[in-house]
């Protein structure tokens, strides 16, 4: 039995190395993917984000009942079938365009189709938190700013982003950890992040429950720490802030 | 959606509704859909319609059962951070930390191919009366679905059961209620009230987790479209429809919930 247990140690730490036949740095290399696409579509979803919040307080009626279309459709249908028709359909769309500029096709990177199709899904969340965030400020700064004579750019820059901060840093944080881990969702389509490395490395040398366990971690650390850097954010986004009775 | 909110409002508000742009928004949508009844081939459907309810029915059930019983298992997690001795909270925290913090597929496949690779190395497992149900998919589904919204709930549950006023409690002690029929009677009942909102946001993400079963070779609506995609080599009709039938699925839940919420009386102090 101890012998056994000796044997299963070594193998997990063999299994786990940096070096070629131990899959240590394929994970880590999976890891870093994941936080790029994490990133990438966290970013373009914070861009959508201010875009439709401003589109839905502020846009024409049309305007306003698109987004609307946009943010209910996107919150009501999974985030798989989500990616499946936004991979397929992005990815048709680009080689039809590129085909009627006269270009050759092209295969899309990846990441790029990764980054745009998740962030197209984060995009409907964060319109949702920023708006909110934008109607919690006190309107009569938006007005002050606004009789200031401030262009749209400007007020939006001095006034409505730095005054809605502290309000939508928690929502914003909640979308961070979930880009993460929607992150994983990319393994269904092939993509080779976190999730889909560790499938492959399970899958080539039988130790399922080794190499899920370890995936594991490694997002729950990716998660903590974010959260410790989440909470740092806010409470620097919230200073100056008077703390309001009911809210810590 | 349009239908659905027609059919809740009643008459002049869905006059001021109808605002001359959404007709003309209307209009256009029709015909993008008639566009796509017409133009998209959909002559796979009736053949695979049974397999298509089949796999509905099993969505349904995963989602009932998941949900029933992630907040049988919420209710005791959330207690125990609000009120529990040291030694339960901080497992039940520790449980709940692990569960949002990583992704519901690596959960699942931990579970289906991790455990499931265990299983078979001790024969006491492979001899019991469970064996057979252990080499299926849909307990492993199951599980992980229900541990998933456990872990959520559990969390929101915690706020509710913190959130109920101290006066509350207080009085229920003052009347001489033993500790459990102040639970049933007053903690619990006020925790779920306070956490229904929440409650019906956390379904509807719930029944967006389901399609990841198919990933382990369960035949839900999802996996239905999956396989017209790989018979037929038709890409976007099976998957436009499968939007379809989230949504309708996601409308009626949010209609259940506020059905739920208008029975209980609302009365604050």
């Amino acid at each position: 039995m101890d012998a056994l247990l000796t044997l299963a140690a070594s193998g997990i730490g063999d299994l786990l190395a940096f070096d070629p036949p131990g899959w240590g740095s394929r994970l880590l290399t999976g890891l870093i993917a994941s936080v790029e696409i994490a990133v990438g579509a966290f970013g373009l979803g914070l861009l959508i984000g201010v875009g439709g919040a401003y589109g839905k307080l502020y846009g024409g009626p049309v305007a306003r009942d698109l987004l609307e279309v946009y943010t209910t459709v996107v919150r009501a249908v999974p985030e798989l079938v989500l990616i499946l028709l936004l991979y397929f359909a992005g990815t048709d769309l680009v080689n039809r365009l590129l085909a009627v500029l006269g270009y050759q096709a092209v295969d899309i990177n990846g990441l790029i189709a990764g980054i745009g199709v998740l962030g197209v899904v984060q995009g409907a969340y964060s319109t949702e938190v920023l708006r909110g965030a934008i109607l919690a400020v006190p309107q009569g700064q938006i007005e002050a700013a606004r009789a200031y004579g401030m262009s749209p750019g400007t007020m939006l820059r001095r006034i409505t982003l730095p005054a809605m901060l502290p309000f939508a840093i928690p929502g914003l944080a909640n979308l961070w950890l979930i880009a993460t881990k929607d992150t994983a969702l990319l393994a269904v389509v092939g993509f080779d992040e976190l999730t889909q490395t560790t499938r492959t490395a399970a899958g080539a040398t039988k130790a399922y429950f080794t190499f899920f366990f370890a995936a594991g971690i490694l997002y729950l650390a990716l998660t903590l720490a974010s959260t410790l850097v989440l909470s740092r954010i806010e409470r620097w986004a919230r200073r100056g802030v008077p703390s309001l009775a009911g809210s810590t | 959606m349009a239908v659905m909110s027609d059919a809740a409002v009643p008459r002049p508000r869905l006059q001021a509704w109808l605002k001359p742009h959404r007709i003309g928004l209307i209009v256009l949508a029709l015909a993008i859909v008639l566009a796509a009844v017409f133009l998209m081939r959909w002559d796979w459907l009736p053949k695979y319609l049974p397999l298509a309810l089949q796999g509905l029915w099993r969505t349904i059930w995963l989602l009932v059962l998941s949900v029933a019983f992630g907040l049988a298992l919420a209710i005791p997690l959330g207690f125990a951070q609000a009120a529990g001795p040291v030694w339960l909270a901080v497992p039940a925290r520790a449980f709940c930390t692990v569960i949002r913090g990583t992704p519901l597929l690596l959960q699942l496949w931990l579970l289906y191919y991790g455990l499931g690779s265990l299983f078979p190395q001790f024969p006491w497992i492979r001899e019991s009366f469970l064996w057979p149900y252990l080499r299926q998919a849909w307990p492993y589904g199951l599980l992980s679905l229900t541990l998933s919204y456990a872990g959520y709930e559990g969390e929101v549950m915690r706020g509710a059961f913190a959130g109920v006023a101290r006066g509350q409690l207080e009085a229920a002690r003052a009347y001489g209620m033993p500790r459990f029929t102040a639970f049933r009677r007053i903690w619990l009942p006020q925790a779920l009230h306070r956490a229904l909102p929440t409650l019906a946001g956390e379904t509807v993400l719930q029944l967006k987790a389901t399609p990841l079963v198919a990933t382990i070779t369960m035949v839900d609506i999802y996996a239905v479209a999956s396989r017209v995609r790989q018979d037929l080599f038709v890409t976007y009709e099976p998957l436009l429809l499968l939007a379809l039938v989230y949504m309708i699925i996601t409308g009626i839940l949010i209609y259940l919930f506020r059905m739920l919420e208008a029975r209980i009386p609302q009365r604050l102090g």
